[in-house]
């Protein structure tokens, strides 16, 4: 969670300097989902993600190098730069991208799921989406794809009250919880957790992985949780009061945790001072690395367009 | 040498590929129990069993969705669409993932996958049933784009399209299903990207594709008659589009006409047209002479709707008007 943090208050800072350019959506304050979640997949599962996709890609295991060279669009990045914050691929970790097109990404994780149920393995497609994208009719179709198809597919909603600067309430009928609404398509294997307590993602995760591996169909999954900065660092936030930010950010994954590991005794304050100087030099290193990989060159426009 | 139908053709072109690889699978709406809205599919659950012939629901983005990721997944779906029209429901999954998703990830993967669509007017379907958005799709970088004339050509790239590595809209205009020729034996494959000449001449070019080369060789035959030889060159794929064979042709004759059977502005007849112009001015006797759809949504009325597709005559009045032969 602290490299995850780490790197993006960087990439805030690189984005300040020019380095990185276009859109930067930080994942800051949502750590614990995917940290939860994702260390629980195995490394034949697929995950597939929207833009907010740093703390995804990094809690996957992926080179923090080449994700810090992708969002300086260099020729070291992921890939080579084409695709920039938004579009993270890494194919060997599973890591079927960082999609910008709100809901596009539904039925594309179905499809990976279903590769694992016609080859018979007991792989598992993991979606993550946010609030906004649950208006979208993929969202649906989908649900009922996947449920109607027994897809081992889980639906991992990051609910962070907000999409841009539409709280939840102002665009959505169907009340405060969303995970009910899963019930809608056959799927009751549907949970809602703190996301803001890693432990708690892990528990829930673990069981929803355990009854899609089963053959019981998609599962669900709605973490309440919050961005603690700004949809993207275009956006100076003004839909919303500083007192709603700093109630959660009282709940601050990335401090709570190490809290509780002090209190009880299983770390100590030079090991956590040393896991984050480790983390820190890690994330120096990713920005030496960017910097010193060259923009890609100019046959890189024409390539990869077929195969 | 056997002949078969456009539609018998791309039904053996399916089991042929179901047979040869384990990882080819289709699905669409009502593409198994039905046995498919133009019966392509007709037979194909009870040989190959609802893992491979998979009915979907209502849901083009969803399914289509599910083909490019189970193309990226490394399996070779044949995602059918019950027309063309329907395409624009999952047009997002075409142009902006089938089609983005291999660059964006600097070329760590790739989507082989076929999206076969029943397109075109002339059966009165009216304005949301009768397009042909092949034209569109033919302006995506990342897609291929298939269109063929003949059951031999529709074998032939059936076969090519489902084990090329890339995402390929498959056009198959809904009036040929019932047109018979013929196709070999044996297994066969035909290369997406190679125009063909299907009449050989030496005074005018005629280039189309799809509907228009049956359109252009009724023509050619009745030209003929008055003693103008015309060559027909069958595009056969709009993407990626063999303009070298339709320019060596043009060089010879010196006079060319582009069909486009499809609205006539800002279509891919307008862009071939440009092309044989900028390429080969020096060599033509006049403009490229055109022949397009009506710029109109597609009325039902019959008489109406023959109106706006183009007709035989047409294109002999347009080479007259043009280049006076
Ligand atoms: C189809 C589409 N419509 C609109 C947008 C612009 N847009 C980008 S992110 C976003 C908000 C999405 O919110 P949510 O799904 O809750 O995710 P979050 O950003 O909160 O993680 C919008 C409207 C888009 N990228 N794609
Ligand atoms: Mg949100």
């Amino acid at each position: 969670m602290y490299l995850i943090r780490q790197f993006e208050e960087v990439c805030g800072e690189m984005y300040t300097r020019g380095q990185i350019r276009g859109f930067l959506h930080l994942y800051i304050g949502e750590e614990a989902v995917a940290v939860g979640a994702i260390s629980q997949l195995q490394p034949h599962d697929y995950i597939v993600t929207h833009y907010r996709d740093h703390g995804h890609a990094l809690a996957r295991g992926i080179d923090p190098d080449r994700t810090m060279a992708e969002l300086f669009g260099r020729i070291g990045g992921l890939s080579k730069g084409k695709g920039g914050s938004m579009h993270l691929f890494d194919v060997e970790k599973g890591f079927i991208g960082g999609h910008a097109i709100v809901g596009g990404q539904f039925p594309l994780a179905a499809g990976l799921a279903l590769s694992h149920q016609y080859r018979k393995t007991d792989g598992v497609c993991v979606v993550f989406f946010g609030d906004g994208s649950t208006n979208q009719g993929t969202y649906h179709e989908v649900m009922n794809l996947a449920s109607v198809w027994k897809l081992p597919m889980l639906f991992f909603l990051e609910n962070n009250l907000y999409g841009m600067g539409s709280r939840f309430d102002r665009v959505r009928a169907g009340g405060e919880d969303f995970y009910p609404g899963a019930a809608t398509y056959g799927i009751d294997q549907a949970a809602v957790v703190d996301g803001m307590d890693v432990l708690v993602v892990q528990e829930a995760t673990k069981l929803a992985l355990e009854s899609i591996r089963a053959g019981n169909g998609p599962a669900f999954i709605e973490a309440k949780t919050f961005r603690f900065q700004g949809h993207s660092m275009a956006d100076p936030v003004k839909y919303r009061d500083n007192s709603e930010t700093a109630s959660w950010e009282e709940r601050d994954p990335v401090t709570t945790f190490p809290g509780q590991l002090l209190e009880q005794g299983l770390l100590t304050e030079a090991e956590l001072d040393e896991i984050r100087n480790r983390v820190d030099a890690e994330v120096a290193a990713a920005v030496k690395f960017a910097e010193d990989s060259p923009f890609p060159p100019d046959e890189e426009l024409f390539t990869d367009i077929y195969a | 040498m056997t002949e078969i139908t456009f539609r018998q053709a791309l039904q053996r072109g399916l089991r042929e590929a179901l047979d040869a690889d384990p990882d080819v699978f289709l699905m669409g709406e009502d593409i198994g129990k039905y046995d498919g809205a133009y019966a392509v599919t007709q037979g194909l659950l009870d040989t190959y069993g609802p893992d491979r012939i998979r009915d979907t629901p209502i849901s083009e983005a969803a399914f289509v969705g599910a083909g490019v990721g189970a193309a990226v997944a490394g399996l070779r779906p044949v995602v059918e669409l019950m027309s063309m029209s329907f395409s624009l429901v999952a047009s997002d999954q075409i142009v902006n993932m089938a089609a983005k998703i291999r660059y964006m990830s600097g070329g760590q993967v790739k989507v082989p996958m076929v999206l076969r669509a029943p397109t075109g007017g002339g059966v009165q379907l009216a304005a949301t049933h009768s397009q042909s958005f092949e034209n569109w799709y033919a302006s995506t970088p990342g897609l291929k784009v298939v269109t063929p004339s003949s059951p031999y050509d529709a074998l032939g790239l059936l076969r090519s399209s489902i084990e090329d590595d890339n995402p390929v809209v498959f056009a198959e205009n809904a009036l040929l299903y019932g047109v018979r020729g013929e196709v070999p034996d044996d297994e066969y494959r035909v290369p997406i990207g190679v125009a063909a000449v299907k009449r050989a001449g030496t005074d005018i070019t005629l280039v189309g594709w799809a509907h228009g080369v049956v359109t252009l060789l009724d023509a050619a035959e009745k030209l003929a008659e008055t003693g103008v030889s015309a060559e027909v060159i069958d595009l056969r794929t709009l993407r990626p589009l063999d303009m070298d064979t339709v320019v060596e042709s043009v060089e010879r004759t010196g006079r060319a006409l582009v069909l486009d059977e499809n609205w006539r502005t800002a279509g891919l007849g307008a862009e071939i047209a440009a092309e044989i112009g900028y390429r080969s001015s020096d060599y033509l006797d006049g403009p490229v002479a055109r022949v397009g759809g009506a710029d109109a949504p597609a009325p039902y009325t019959r008489p109406l709707e023959q109106l706006g597709i183009p007709q035989t005559q047409w294109v002999i009045d347009e080479i007259e008007k043009t280049y006076g032969i």
